[in-house]
């Protein structure tokens, strides 16, 4: 039954974003390994550039071009491919080919969906056809109705009675999705869901049933097998990517478990899915009642999670059943003498535990619920529950040690309604409670959590009261004790009043140390031939030695979270390659099951391990390797190269000593003092009135920035002394150890980015690229255009000099990034990270030289050849631009700042600016052509500023909508424009009815200053547009770029080449 | 009551250190391992694990406690059938709506002991590399005897002493119990069958039947002589036949095929099962320490069903009468259910 296929097409999912993350990463570069084994040529469509599968050895081709329809279908038009891919690149690439295959074009251009087919997919996804397939087969399903308005809506509620769940098809993570307790509820909500979908769903909603998930996987012949299942500890209500999870479920019965299992099977095998996908249960904790949420007819966030969970490579996998292979014919790739037909054994518990960013939002809605809003996640392993749970805790890297005994703990004001109402604080709220004194069975009452999860979470609260009792004798009993219960050595420090070394130094000598454990998909029944790890204090041996001379440790980037995400895992993963081909062994380190470096076949040994000096220390002991390679995996790692240093472990690459001199605010502007070399001016803060003294010195508006922090977290702009008052409070909060450091902030100034790698103090290689935007957005959120088009040569040389400057004087030797700020060819130095940043796969791939390839080899001691002309050596233009997921967040302030809030990027390429730029914003959602835009441009200055780019637009003769000040400065200048009313003045014509109504294509508003703090028009009209899915622009220099494309060029004019062709 | 110290030592003088639970006394046996996840009450009550100190790799057991004991469809026998229980984490605290008590008040009330805080894993990995082992759990440092079950006629001690009929329907079915699954009986009672389940050593001459399942049980098939006469005189009858694991084992001694001895057996609910030039392949629930040697399949026979990691005989059929006979658990319990069809084959033979 092989199918015969010379040329595959595979979609990717484009920038990550909230719902939609790095698993695609992971799920797309196994199908391109799967298939590439076959000798088939490989074709892949994905503007990620961050990512792992768009790298130059994955894929024979690799489009960096949106991923919608036309664009898609371009490609196949140019490739022929003789298959396509549709369930390796999330919703995205699912949707996008059910449009492909509805306009006919796979048809058209013979191109045959391999694996689950069309009519499976489209009875998963639309909810009456999946609803009706399931009565075909006596399947259980929650009561629900699709509406088209919103009285329907609630009649259908007040019919089947509340609460109910309101749902929309086709949607990712849950998508405007929510719980309504009450008739005004449901007529808020539909009306919302109703602007993204003709159909909404109205649901019985089940609270307090246990919600259990199975991953299935089916091959042609029709044997159907589950891999993994998963339990949620948050019972229904709370989205599962919001979820505490854990694998195995933990409280099913054998019966209840394979009901749910047959179930399953019933299911996949009734839908005709070939390959893998998921099912979703609500499952009643009072009998064996059950209903059927969803099928996800693909590769999801909880396949990868699976896959990492058991050892079983379901992408892998799902690519081969695609291509015709059946289970039996596979091996089981981690024993090698087994087959890939068998549901894995797991003789460890895993759980899940998602990282949010709320905090990054202003006015963000912190309530958990039927929509997704974290932002990554981490997977930790352990043989008790406790053990796994606290492990989670540490690994989402938020400044927690545990689920208690934390350094600061979270102050609950109304503990009862922190359990009844989820944040994303409630599992420190629940130890909270036992803390107080309440009983299981009332916890239980106000969250519906299982109880056997409660009495675990129970038991490590009483562990800590022991080791508090006992903090003076504490015994080797107890202190095994709470190891076994994945209490860290700070924890125990923090209970018995002693410190971290103390504990430490005492689990030495008493001998206390974890032991490493295979994960082996059979439970020891076979022996695994893979070093797929973890550790554990709940065992008496470990499973394996470690003996490989040449073993070099590379630290991972941890949870992927707004400023760490895939970009630091292709700089992981390509260290670890570059490594292995120079003939070292390698073993990573890292706790993130969306990311290919947690693939165990990446690296020699992988320790699916927590990220903390002490469980970092407890590997070295025992694999020993030559050193730590820090550089690669973002801040994370690069925050524990003091202590690393400090504990004798050894950092390879630039010296700790440098890095603490770069990070370290102070030591960082004395260094550039000393080289003469410019700086925003700045103080470090030791009184607010010296901070108050400092601003009005050097003039308003004024940054503010603790040190040590990633993604500008607090980082603020003040524009007087309130603001300022208030921003280092803020400050003060996030970073304590560290000193603030207040600077003068550059209006109207140009930021660039430089990216390098230097071997001893010698600049190898460097990339130079400018933000469109202006200073004052992030880094992060900026557009990113190399080579620089609006910059000075003068500017260009400047940077080059002053890093050459600052790697010899740090002695750098790896990777590193500033941050320059430039007006009128004066350059000033903002920040320098002595490690690779966001930017390396973006000016790598574009440039066409690996720059953590380079790094590695100069890490390494290797000789690297000097490359000095690689800025001006290339005739095309790479843009990089940001994906917000500000629609998932509900409430929160869709503008950008100095602190990040994108969660993912894309970038293409073009023969010019504007070819490369206009493809980029249509790969994050822009939309074009734009007939109508309503403008509301901030103040005077701005809209002064604006005007060119506004007469440009009315040229192209599109309609302005504009509020009231803005319209009546455009028809000053001869523009027509109809003004509508500010959202607040209760008039109309009124902006937000013309957003909502579908009247605008485009809004285009200017904040009035730097840090918006309250909720204004302004926030008002940029939330409807998020709301609604209106593309919005909050940045003149984007708007004005924008203008000036559109102007010079048509949606034809954007050619689809493959990367090769710019190479 | 403080739980005591207790200690699981191997015949190969291998000791491991553990806390007690359940009952208080020490027991010897043959030391297996099971890696399912989920099932313990299931699994604790098949006959087929007498004399069998049983390992769990899974290593938090007990956590949704065990159902009223007095409520039969809950397990696959009246009691707890397993000699000793070795565990990682006993979940003293449960939490699940069917439950009564928690799995060590449950393991007492049938004087099996239970010992916690095992590296079950590196127990497993011994078992794996040196093959199943006898072995004995001491409590409180009293020894006792080591206890061989592979020499012992362990069927007739698990078998009922009464026959009972079960059931309704127009076929009847003999099922000779030789330490019979519950679920068995169950699966065909539930197919409209009328069962005889009597006891294997009693006259089965006495029964009038349409077709004959011969059950599952423990020990080694070497041992059961007199069954596997009896079996030959069945054949002569020229009824349909189903044996189940044990069954599966009398079935081919009785037809002159060879049974051996597994290094370490196959007791899981994941095992891969291929059938014989057929691209269908299930998942099946197992427990057996023996198995069918396909090279001495006599002349008629075929193999039926192949493990596929390892190959060894799954299932076997006669090419012309209709007898066959599986080594996994179609009847499931505890374990996946893809199998159950294997009992409509069956009844579709009795035509």
């Amino acid at each position: 039954m092989k199918k015969n296929k010379k040329k595959i097409l595979i979609i990717g999912s484009s920038a990550l974003k909230i719902g939609e993350a790095g698993e695609f990463d992971y799920s797309g570069s196994q199908a391109i390994k799967a298939i590439k084994e076959e000798g088939i040529e490989t074709i892949l469509i994905n503007p990620n550039i961050a990512t792992i599968q768009t790298s130059d050895y994955l894929a024979d081709k690799v489009y960096f071009l949106p991923i919608n329809v036309q664009f898609v279908e371009k490609v196949i038009e140019k490739e022929k491919p003789d298959g396509i891919l549709l369930g390796f690149g999330g919703q995205t690439a699912l949707n996008c080919g059910l449009e492909l295959f509805k306009k006919g074009i796979l048809k058209k251009n013979n191109v045959e969906v391999l694996g689950t087919q069309i009519d499976a997919i489209d009875n998963s996804e639309d909810r009456e056809k999946f609803t009706s397939k399931l009565s075909e087969i006596d399947v259980k399903f929650p009561k629900s109705k699709a509406v088209a308005t919103v009285n329907q809506a609630i009649d259908f509620a007040s019919q089947i009675g509340y609460p109910v769940i309101i749902r929309i098809a086709f949607a990712l993570g849950g998508l405007g999705s929510g719980v309504c307790r009450t008739k005004s509820e449901v007529q808020k909500l539909a009306s919302k869901a109703l602007s993204y979908s003709p159909q909404i769903l109205i649901e019985e909603y089940l609270e307090g049933w246990k919600e259990i998930e199975y991953e299935v996987v089916r091959d042609c012949y029709d044997n159907c097998i589950t891999v993994c299942n998963m339990e949620n500890m948050d019972p229904m209500g709370i989205h599962t990517g919001e979820s505490i999870v854990v694998a195995p479920s933990q409280t099913l019965t054998n019966t209840e478990y394979h009901k749910l299992r047959e179930i399953a099977i019933r299911v996949i095998r009734h839908l005709g899915i070939v390959g893998e996908c998921n099912i979703q249960y609500a499952f009643d904790p009072h009998s064996e009642d059950y209903r059927v949420i969803e099928v996800n007819a693909r590769l999801s966030r909880s396949s990868a999670l699976a896959s990492k969970a058991t050892g079983y490579p379901l992408a892998f996998v799902a690519a081969k059943l695609a291509l015709g292979y059946g289970l039996f014919e596979l091996d089981n790739s981690i024993t090698k003498v087994t087959k890939a037909l068998f549901e894995p054994a797991l003789d460890y518990i895993v759980v899940k535990m998602p990282r949010w960013d709320l905090k990054k939002f202003k006015f963000v809605s912190r309530k958990l619920g039927s929509s997704m809003k974290s932002v990554g996640e981490v997977m930790s392993i352990g043989r008790k529950f406790e053990e796994a749970l606290q492990k989670a805790l540490r690994m989402l890297d938020n400044g927690f040690d545990g689920i208690t005994a934390n350094r600061l703990e979270i102050v609950f004001d109304n503990l009862e309604d922190s359990l009844l109402q989820p944040t994303e604080e409630r599992v420190f709220a629940v130890a909270e409670a036992f803390r107080r004194g309440y009983t299981v069975n009332k916890v239980h009452e106000l969250t519906h959590i299982n109880k056997w999860f409660l009495y675990k979470i129970e038991n490590i609260i009483k562990t800590e009261s022991e080791l508090k009792e006992n903090k003076n004798r504490l015994s080797a009993e107890l202190l095994l004790k709470s190891k076994q219960l994945g209490f860290s050595d700070r924890q125990i420090a923090k209970s018995t009043d002693s410190t971290e070394d103390k504990i430490y130094k005492r689990r030495v000598k008493n001998n206390i140390h974890p032991k490493i454990q295979q994960i082996d998909t059979l439970a020891a029944e076979y022996p695994a031939q893979t070093n797929y790890l973890y550790l554990s204090y709940n065992s008496q041996f470990d499973d394996t030695t470690i003996k490989l001379k040449n073993l070099i440790t590379i630290l991972g980037s941890g949870p992927y979270r707004i400023g760490s995400s895939v970009e630091f895992d292709w700089c992981c993963v390509i260290t670890g390659k570059t490594i292995r081909e120079r003939g070292y062994k390698t073993a990573m380190i890292n706790c993130n099951p969306e990311t290919v470096s947690t693939d165990y076949d990446e690296f020699d040994v992988l320790f699916f391990e927590e990220l903390t000096l002490e469980t970092i220390r407890e590997i070295d002991a025992k694999i020993n390797p030559l050193g730590f390679i820090i550089s690669m995996g973002g801040q994370t790692p690069n925050n524990l190269s003091l202590k690393m240093d400090k504990a004798g472990l050894k950092i390879l690459g630039t010296s700790t000593k440098s890095i603490d001199n770069a990070e370290d605010r102070s030591k960082f502007s004395s260094l550039l003092d000393k080289l003469g070399i410019e700086q925003p001016e700045w103080s470090q803060l030791s009184s607010v009135p010296e901070a108050i003294t400092f601003a009005n010195y050097v003039g308003y508006p004024v940054l503010v920035r603790p040190s040590y922090v990633l993604s500008g977290a607090a980082m603020a702009i003040a524009s007087n002394d309130d603001e300022l008052l208030r921003f280092l409070q803020k400050a003060v909060d996030v970073s304590s150890d560290y000193p603030i450091v207040i600077s003068k902030f550059l209006a109207n100034s140009k930021e660039l980015e430089f990216d390098g790698v230097a071997d001893n103090g010698e600049l190898v290689c460097y990339a130079i690229s400018e933000h469109v935007d202006n200073a004052g957005v992030h880094s992060g959120d900026s557009v990113l255009v190399l080579p620089p088009q609006r910059t000075y040569l003068e500017t260009v040389r400047q940077i080059r000099r002053i890093s050459a400057a600052i790697a010899k004087s740090l002695k750098i030797k790896g990777p590193f990034n500033i941050q320059f700020v430039a007006k009128e060819n004066k350059v000033k130095v903002i920040e320098c990270n002595l490690r690779a940043s966001r930017s390396f796969p973006f000016v790598s791939k574009t440039l066409n030289r690996n720059f953590i390839e380079i790094a590695t080899d100069v890490i390494l001691g290797n000789s690297v050849e000097i490359i000095d002309d690689l800025n001006f050596n290339y005739d095309y233009v790479g843009v990089k631009a940001p994906e917000f997921s500000f629609t998932r967040l509900e409430g929160a302030d869709p503008s950008t700042g100095v602190e990040m809030s994108s969660t993912g990027e894309v970038a293409c390429f073009g023969n010019d600016f504007e070819e490369a730029f206009l493809k980029a914003l249509i790969s994050v959602g822009y939309r074009f052509p734009i007939k109508s835009i309503l403008i509301s441009s901030g103040t005077i200055e701005s809209k002064a500023e604006l005007l060119e780019a506004k007469l440009r637009f009315y040229k192209m003769g599109i309609k302005f909508y504009a509020t009231v000040g803005t319209a009546k400065f455009m028809r000053a200048h001869g523009i027509q424009v109809e003004t509508l009313f500010w959202p607040l003045k209760n008039k109309k014509p009124n902006a937000v009815d013309y957003i909502k109504s579908g009247k605008i294509d485009l809004v285009i508003n200017l904040p009035k200053n730097f840090q918006e703090d309250e909720l204004s028009n302004d926030y008002i009209i940029r939330r409807t547009a998020v709301d609604y899915k209106v593309p919005l622009i909050t940045n003149r220099q984007i708007a004005m770029r924008l203008s000036e494309a559109l102007a010079l060029k048509s949606m034809d004019d954007l050619l689809i080449n493959s990367w090769d062709v710019y190479k | 009551m403080p739980n005591k110290k207790a200690k699981l030592i191997l015949e190969d003088g291998t000791e491991l250190d553990g806390i007690q639970f359940g009952a208080a006394n020490s027991v010897s046996g043959e030391v297996v391992f099971n890696t399912g996840m989920v099932g313990y009450p299931e699994s604790l009550t098949d006959p087929s694990y007498h004399g069998q100190i049983l390992t769990l790799t899974y290593p938090l057991i007990g956590n949704y406690g065990v159902p009223d004991h007095k409520i039969l469809k809950y397990f696959e026998s009246d009691k707890a059938q397993i000699s000793g229980l070795v565990v990682s984490e006993f979940s003293e605290s449960y939490n699940h709506w069917n439950a009564k008590e928690n799995l060590g008040q449950w393991l007492e009330r049938f004087g099996v002991p239970g010992i916690s805080g095992i590296d079950t894993r590196h127990l497993t990995k011994i078992l794996r590399e040196r093959g199943t082992m006898l072995g004995k759990i001491v409590i409180d440092g009293k020894d006792v005897e080591s206890y061989d079950p592979n020499h012992d006629d362990l069927i007739s001690k698990v078998c009922p002493k009464e026959t009972v009929e079960m059931g309704s329907g127009d076929k009847s079915i003999l099922l000779i119990d030789c330490g019979c699954k519950n679920s068995i009986a169950n699966n065909l009672v539930d197919r409209g069958l009328r069962v005889i389940r009597a006891p294997w050593n009693t006259d089965l001459n006495q029964f009038e039947y349409d077709g004959i399942v011969l059950s599952n049980g423990p020990g080694n098939p070497e041992m059961y002589l007199a069954l596997s006469e009896k079996i030959k005189e069945l054949f002569k009858k020229n009824v349909p036949m189903l044996g189940i694991c044990l069954g599966h084992q009398m079935l081919a001694r009785a037809s002159g095929a060879k049974t051996f001895k597994l290094k370490y057996g196959h007791r899981s609910q994941n095992q891969p099962v291929k059938e014989k030039n057929k691209p269908n392949c299930y998942v099946t629930s197992q427990n057996h320490g023996f198995a069918v040697d396909l090279s001495t399949l006599p002349i008629g026979w075929e193999s039926w069903f192949e493990n596929l990691n390892d190959g060894t005989s799954e299932g076997i059929r006669h090419k012309r009468k209709p007898w066959m006979s599986v080594q996994f658990h179609p009847e499931a319990v505890p374990g996946p259910v893809d199998t159950q069809y294997i009992f409509d084959e069956f009844i579709k033979t009795l035509d």
